[in-house]
């Protein structure tokens, strides 16, 4: 399979937004070409599994090398592995569900779409890129589309949140990209992320770059103390918007935590896992009691993200092979889960009006599609088994318990104990909203969702369910590819 | 002979075309309907003709020397000459004497090409003064504004001061080595307190030109009183003739003193990208917020000067040609603005996207280039620019500079937010845009959206040398 073909099939399809005249036809056309896109990511899975079936043993499959700066020694350089394949199928289903929860936007329809591809693309190339200049190329076109997105598009004090959002992530990147110039002079003027793997930088300069790679990359996936922009910037963004952020975006940050910082530095990642563990566990910790005291929907939903990208970023630092497969699991989880969250949240509230968990109620008896979907959604997030949260989180722990001294074991009872307020939290925000009486009478006329709100809902669904039903596809598709990460750091 | 006519083709071309447009200023009075499409056109000529049959080669004993590079370089400064008489089509047409403002133009552009080739200190200060006082009278054509006379002002005092600290630089320089020939310099050059005193001479009035920090204090004021197309030449083709001369004489001339510029380059291009960020973060009028954030990315060119290297002399001509089309574009979408509305601050542009959509996306395009995000050129140019600076290893320089680059990101948001998220009540009309203007916009834009992925421009461009 040509992986061009997955990066040719956004830009085309952004390219047929721009021409096309009316706010149907766009809308239908970036549909189509998100969906084209869902398949052409499920081929590549088929085919990922045909190749790995057929004890295809090399570590990067179906790679494509052409260089592009001869003087810098930059090449466009793709390749997929485990780990990639999973985050572009979690890229692809995310996408067609924003596209489609986005259907009534009336207010520059074209240029939102437009946007929404551009966004999406960035984070197909990023998944895809194996040479580090090619990936922070694609991280870094990420950053425009969402700060136009929020500042447009989005509601409340949104353009302090863009800018917020923007700035935060461009520190980021300016983080990487020292950590990236500093790993191109250090490992002999090379971008390519396979040659870097073979060359064994020097334990100082370890040291040195490791804190700038995984700060950088911690800052997009909203790693403690880096995470204020997660709360303002994913509930100031229109729904899709959100979607994108908290179901794709950061999960850029942790595939670039794990692929390029702990992977191509494993001196460094053992050396200071110990500092990221304690800045996770805040996290988990934090974020959970924080989302306790939301009456906003989304602002919990976002929150409740800090806490739970907490679990993927401390698992990885256990570095053993489980804690870095369930990091991995979390991860995809997360990304359908949250992505699903906030475009329910989304159609309550273009019918509501309002974000607020204790102007609801009874919703259940008006829009029992939605609410239902809620609650699916809101029991994956605690963990319930048959959905996926429960699976990715099971293997967390199961994975960090491994490490058995008293610091990983007490991090780990922490991230457990979280649970426990996961579950205060989202039940009380559900029961409040879907159960009781109907507080306000002008709830009586709402009407359920519309057939796109429904088939995005699906499509998600079918994610989360088909992870927490047979999760054994996913953890094939991982355990290999976290399997040579952790052989690098134990250095065999 | 025939060498002569090959190795000085463009010199010798503008300097036709000067005589051309004096000839036609003498002639029958023709209106500048007619006339500016014809400069223009010969623009391009120039401009095409630049591009081809180069050859390299020394002439009149060395004073004159010319190699793919510098030819490369000339065609850079045609390309953005020819660019402004587009971009700036709604000025020109109304300005009273307008074969006069081509004239003066073109003579900085011979004064420029001139200076590239210079293979010695004397050809070197002669040069640069005709590069330097056309666009001081330039900058006085709004001739009935004080202010332009104002900037004329201030420009023509600030470039007499650096020329005299030059000539006496290059004096102290004759001095001591005996010798004012470029071939020559680098075997006299033995550091000693007098040479690095002349060299910091030198270095000045280079800093006086570029407005690196603290040499900048002349550039608001002189770019907010001119006229937009003088700006935009003073702020881009002026400026790239001075980089791309600094380059040669830095790493051709004085790589003997290396070890002493290297500190001087890391300092002031430190303390221009901070200064001129930190000011550019609350100006209201477009021209002088451009004028800030011009001084800061000469600070980053002079990052990749500080690399000293041939990859790093690469990315600095890179940087410079995407700057060039980057910021013709804003000063471009700025004088159509301000040409038929008379606005040019920041908040004036709130809810342009309304109703001029092909506007607002260009200076978008334009503006994120120059914040170096891609998928832009800029974003190709700051990253190279960094990577060749950075192969002196110096972690906290880079860190500086990337720490800038999100300064400089706020405050171009500023005004992409402006367009496109604000509202306002009254945004601007639907303005008409002249075909030329358009074509010039067409260009740079393109320019903009190619340079960076078409990758084999910046490997041309190492093959050069």
């Amino acid at each position: 399979m040509n992986l061009l073909l997955l990066l040719g099939f956004p830009l085309f399809t952004a390219l047929l937004v721009l021409l096309v005249p009316t706010k149907q036809q766009v809308r239908w056309v970036s549909f189509l070409g998100a969906t084209g896109q869902l398949i052409a990511a499920l081929l590549l899975f088929l085919a990922y599994r045909v190749e790995v079936a057929a004890q295809n043993s090399s570590q990067f499959l179906f790679e494509v090398n052409y260089p592009l700066i001869q003087s810098f020694n930059i090449h466009f350089h793709l390749g997929v592995d485990g780990i990639s394949v999973a985050m572009i199928l979690l890229t692809s289903f995310v996408v067609v569900a924003g596209m489609l929860v986005s259907w009534n936007i009336e207010k520059m329809t074209k240029e939102f779409y437009f946007l929404l591809i551009l966004l999406s693309l960035g984070a197909y190339g990023f998944f895809l890129s194996l040479d580090l200049f090619i990936l922070f190329f694609f991280l870094e076109m990420a950053v425009i589309p969402k700060y136009l997105l929020i500042g447009i598009w989005g509601s409340g004090k949104k353009e302090y949140s863009a800018n917020k959002l923007a700035l935060m992530l461009m520190g980021g990147s300016a983080l990487i990209l020292v950590g990236m110039l500093g790993m191109y002079f250090q490992g002999g003027r090379e971008f390519d992320i396979i040659q870097l793997s073979k060359i064994n930088i020097s334990t100082q300069y370890q040291l040195l770059i490791f804190p700038f790679l995984f700060l950088g990359f911690g800052v997009f996936t909203a790693l403690f103390p880096f995470h204020t922009w997660v709360p303002d910037g994913h509930s100031s963004a229109p729904t899709a918007g959100s979607m994108f952020l908290a179901g794709i975006s950061m999960k850029l940050g942790g595939y670039g935590c794990l692929r390029v910082a702990i992977y191509l530095l494993p001196v460094g990642a053992k050396e200071y896992a110990d500092i990221i563990i304690i800045l996770s566990s805040i996290a988990i910790l934090y974020g959970a009691f924080v989302t306790m005291m939301q009456k906003d929907l989304k602002y919990m939903n976002a929150y409740s993200s800090i806490s739970h990208v907490g679990f993927s970023l401390l698992a990885m630092a256990m570095l053993t092979q489980t804690a870095i497969t369930g990091a991995l699991m979390q991860m995809v989880s997360h990304g359908l889960m949250t992505a699903l969250f906030f475009a329910v949240i989304g159609m309550i509230y273009d019918r509501t009006h309002t974000r607020m968990a204790n102007e609801m109620g009874g919703l259940m008896k008006v829009m029992p599609f939605t609410t239902t979907v809620l609650f699916l959604v809101g029991l994956c997030s605690l963990g319930l088994p048959g959905l996926s949260g429960f699976v990715a989180e099971m293997t967390v722990f199961v994975g960090s318990w491994q490490v058995d001294d008293w610091f990983h074991r007490s991090a780990t009872i922490a991230a457990i104990m979280s649970i426990v307020v996961t579950a205060v939290y989202i039940l009380r925000a559900i029961g409040a909203t879907a159960m009781g009486p109907i507080k306000n009478k002008s709830f009586l006329e709402l009407k359920d969702a519309t057939w796109n709100e429904k088939l995005a809902a699906v499509i998600l669904l079918v994610g989360i369910l088909s992870i927490g039903i047979a999760p054994s596809w996913l953890n094939n598709l991982l355990q290999p590819a976290a399997e040579l990460i952790t052989n690098r750091i134990t250095g065999k | 002979m025939n060498e002569f006519f090959y190795l000085m083709k463009t010199e010798l071309i503008v300097t036709v075309i000067i005589f051309f447009l004096l000839f036609i200023k003498l002639g029958k009075d023709r209106t500048n309907e007619q006339l500016l499409p014809i400069i223009q056109f010969i623009l391009l000529v120039n401009f095409l003709t630049s591009c081809f049959f180069n050859q390299d080669g020394n002439l009149f004993g060395d004073m004159f020397y010319t190699n793919s590079l510098i030819a490369f370089e000339k065609s850079i400064l045609s390309l953005g000459v020819y660019l402004i008489s587009m971009l700036s089509t709604d000025w020109l047409k109304k300005t009273n004497h307008m074969p006069e403002f081509f004239i003066l133009m073109l003579s900085a552009l011979l004064g420029m090409c001139l200076l590239l080739s210079s293979g010695n200190l004397l050809i070197f200060y002669l040069s640069l003064e005709l590069a330097t006082i056309p666009v001081a009278a330039m900058a006085n054509f709004d001739l009935l504004k004080k202010r332009s006379s104002e900037a004329a002002m201030k420009m023509i005092l600030s470039s007499a001061f650096s020329s005299g600290i030059l000539l006496f630089g290059i004096s102290l320089i004759y001095g001591v080595t005996g010798t004012i020939s470029f071939a020559e310099l680098p075997k006299l050059l033995d550091g000693s307190p007098l040479l690095i005193m002349a060299f910091v001479f030198l270095f000045s009035s280079f800093a006086f030109k570029l407005s690196i920090v603290p040499f900048h204090l002349w550039t608001a004021d002189v770019y907010e009183g001119s006229p937009i197309a003088v700006t935009s030449f003073l702020s881009v083709v002026s400026k790239a003739a001075i980089a791309f001369v600094l380059l040669t004489v830095l790493s051709g001339v004085f790589q003997p003193l290396q070890e002493t510029w290297y500190v001087l380059i890391v300092t002031l291009s430190v303390a221009s990208m901070i200064i001129g960020n930190l000011f550019a973060l609350r100006q209201q009028n477009i021209k002088r917020f451009l004028a800030f954030s011009s001084i800061a990315q000469v600070g980053f060119i002079l990052v990749g000067v500080s690399g000293n290297s041939n990859i790093g002399i690469s990315s600095v001509v890179y940087f410079i040609l995407i700057y060039m089309v980057s910021n013709l574009a804003v000063f471009g979408v700025a004088s159509v603005i301000s040409e038929q509305t008379g606005k040019e601050n920041i908040d004036d542009y709130k809810g342009l996207y309304q109703k001029n959509p092909l506007l607002s996306w260009v200076l978008a395009l334009a503006l994120f280039s120059l914040a170096g995000i891609p998928p832009t050129a800029g974003f190709f140019g700051k990253l190279y620019l960094l990577t060749t600076g950075g192969a002196k290893g110096s972690y906290l320089f880079i860190s500086i500079a990337a720490l800038n680059m999100i300064i400089s990101l706020f405050y171009y948001l500023r005004v992409v937010r402006a367009v496109f998220i604000d509202k306002n009540d009254q945004p601007i009309e639907k303005l008409p845009i002249q075909k030329p203007v358009k074509l010039g916009l067409i260009i740079c834009s393109a320019g903009i959206v190619l340079f960076g992925i078409m990758g084999w421009i910046f490997d041309y461009i190492e093959s050069l040398h």
